[in-house]
């Protein structure tokens, strides 16, 4: 006869993700090394940092009480050139990202088309907008028209790949039953694959719309216009309340485009 | 006797994809849409200069040509800054997660204290750090407290606490609400419902959410010392503003490969956990 099994008094709680001790003994030990040596890098100025809560404090009162009058023709300017680039790089984003995306899935085209048109998408998907804005301004000029090039091309990146990836999950028998009626390639697209995907490009479309203001709002920054070059000039200028104004507008035009976008693409599905 | 008064239906003889009606709705939603088009691009390039424009290939070959070959010996110089861009992005992340958590609890429709005061606090908190991306926060954090790193972490954090906490209230609203009122009928604390009944719950998506905030945070580091924040950004804004495209070439090259390590980790993280 065996001594009954000593049960632990209390009930501790299983772990729920790393089932190992020894795992999660070199985690938390791992973690606190890398924090240690990260901290340690940091150099903080204490001086700097407390003149940095004043100007905060400043910088909170130009939010609060923002100032929509003084700059208002400068922030008018930047407002229309960035949901005027927002708006053309998009379609010309579609436009040119619907041929793209056919070519490359992979269930319609032929194997160059196909690999050509991935590496037109990794290319543009591989870089962030603002590294893109910079080499376009420098290539075309400051001013919207870059923004415009700059958009539109991260936009074929986003929308091709997106769209590439809906069109090979496509429903194979209805392709096969159009196939079977002796369609030509561009009856196949038209009758199989459109109506199959239209619904999720509108919405990719919408949403795309959605993220294009949201860079013209970055790419100002560097020279590619729009209401970020009117933001960063108040900003250089120390005008806090003008820059509190333009933030407030970004934020709403942000919450207008994204709960519209997200009604329309709700009624879509 | 009744005579047939009604003609049968006339049918088209043709076969079209949709009724006359919807195509002309169509074609006039098309129409207004290239009407537009037609209008912001015209307002957008009201002050574009055209010759600069058509320069441009000769302009992209000229900077193609000095960026070839990518300058190499510039590697040793950016180990530093990659490692000051990797802790930004990491610092921040942990820094938004932290800040994140406690908004998502208060954001989530099961477990707010008030649907009426904080709930709305919470979502406007998530609304408006989402709706400005990590560069303005970061040219806002630069001017208040100068350039630097410090600059960087927060402003990464700043953007992530939007991000982490709308997944996150998410997350927790889409909760089984039985384990929760299982652990509530044995007479357990709001704490103690919330430790033992939710947490086991949204854990894996909250681990998944950091990581896929952590990879992108790295994309974001590694420009945000354009605007004086640190990292790797501020050689290239350095190299650009001297026209040195031989080393931007070499950054890219470095960013590129950086982003690509940090995308298959996050998809390793959140592969082992789904």
């Amino acid at each position: 006869m065996s001594a009954p099994t000593a049960y632990p008094s209390r009930w501790r709680r299983p772990p729920t993700l790393i089932r190992d001790p020894r795992w999660r003994w070199a985690l938390r030990v791992g973690a606190l090394g890398y924090l240690v040596l990260a901290l340690g890098a940091l150099e903080l100025d204490a001086a700097r940092i407390a003149e940095g809560l004043e100007r905060g404090a400043h910088f909170l009162r130009g939010f609060l009480q923002p100032d929509f009058t003084s700059r208002w023709r400068d922030i008018q300017q930047g407002l229309i050139e960035s949901l005027t680039m927002t708006l053309t790089a998009t379609v010309a984003g579609i436009l040119l990202s619907v041929p793209i995306g056919i070519g490359a899935a992979r269930n319609l085209v032929a194997r160059p088309i196909y690999l050509a048109c991935r590496a037109i998408v990794a290319l543009s998907r591989a870089l962030q907008e603002i590294i893109i804005a910079i080499f376009l301004v420098a290539m075309f000029g400051f001013g919207p028209f870059a923004g415009f090039m700059t958009l539109t091309f991260a936009s074929i990146g986003f929308l091709a790949k997106l769209l590439a990836d809906a069109i090979e999950e496509i429903d194979a028998s209805q392709s096969e039953a159009i196939r079977a009626t002796g369609a030509s390639w561009w009856q196949l697209i038209h009758y199989a694959v459109q109506p199959q995907v239209m619904p999720r490009l509108i919405g990719l479309s919408l949403y795309r719309l959605d993220i294009n203001f949201r860079e013209s709002a970055v790419i100002g920054i560097v020279g590619a216009g729009g209401i970020g070059a009117t933001l960063n000039t108040a900003i250089e200028r120390y005008e806090y309340d003008s820059a509190g104004a333009i933030l407030l507008i970004i934020i709403v035009i942000v919450l207008l485009v994204e709960y519209s976008s997200s009604h329309v693409r709700k009624y879509l599905q | 006797m009744t005579t047939r008064s009604t003609a049968p239906p006339r049918y088209p003889q043709v076969w079209t994809f949709r009724p006359p009606r919807t195509r002309l709705a169509l074609w006039v939603g098309w129409l207004l849409l290239a009407v537009l088009f037609l209008i912001c691009w015209r307002l957008m390039n009201a002050n574009t200069l055209w010759w600069f424009v058509a320069d441009a290939p000769s302009q992209a070959i000229d900077i193609g040509q000095r960026m070839l070959p990518p300058r190499l010996a510039y590697l040793p110089e950016l180990l530093v800054p990659l490692w000051d861009t990797l802790n930004m992005a990491t610092l921040g992340t942990l820094g938004g997660v932290l800040l994140a958590v406690p908004v998502a609890f208060l954001a989530a429709r099961n477990t707010t204290p008030s649907m009426r005061l904080v709930r709305p606090a919470a979502l406007l908190v998530i609304v408006a750090s989402r709706s400005i991306n990590s560069l303005i926060w970061a040219l806002l954090l630069v001017a208040i407290i100068g350039p630097g790193l410090l600059a960087g972490i927060l402003a990464i954090a700043l953007r992530s606490v939007g991000f982490v906490g709308k997944l996150l209230y998410e997350a927790i609203e889409e909760s089984d609400p039985r384990p929760v009122e299982a652990i509530a009928a044995t007479g357990a604390a709001r704490a103690q419902v919330v430790h033992y009944g939710i947490v086991p719950q949204v854990l894996p998506a909250f681990w998944g959410i950091s990581a896929f905030r952590w990879d992108i945070n790295i994309r974001e580091s590694t420009i945000l010392g354009l605007v004086g924040a640190g990292g790797i950004g501020m050689k290239l804004q350095a190299s650009i503003d001297t026209l040195a495209w031989s080393q931007v070439a070499t950054l890219l090259l470095v960013i590129l490969a950086t982003v690509v390590v940090s995308e298959w980790l996050a998809a390793r993280i959140r592969r082992a956990l789904i």
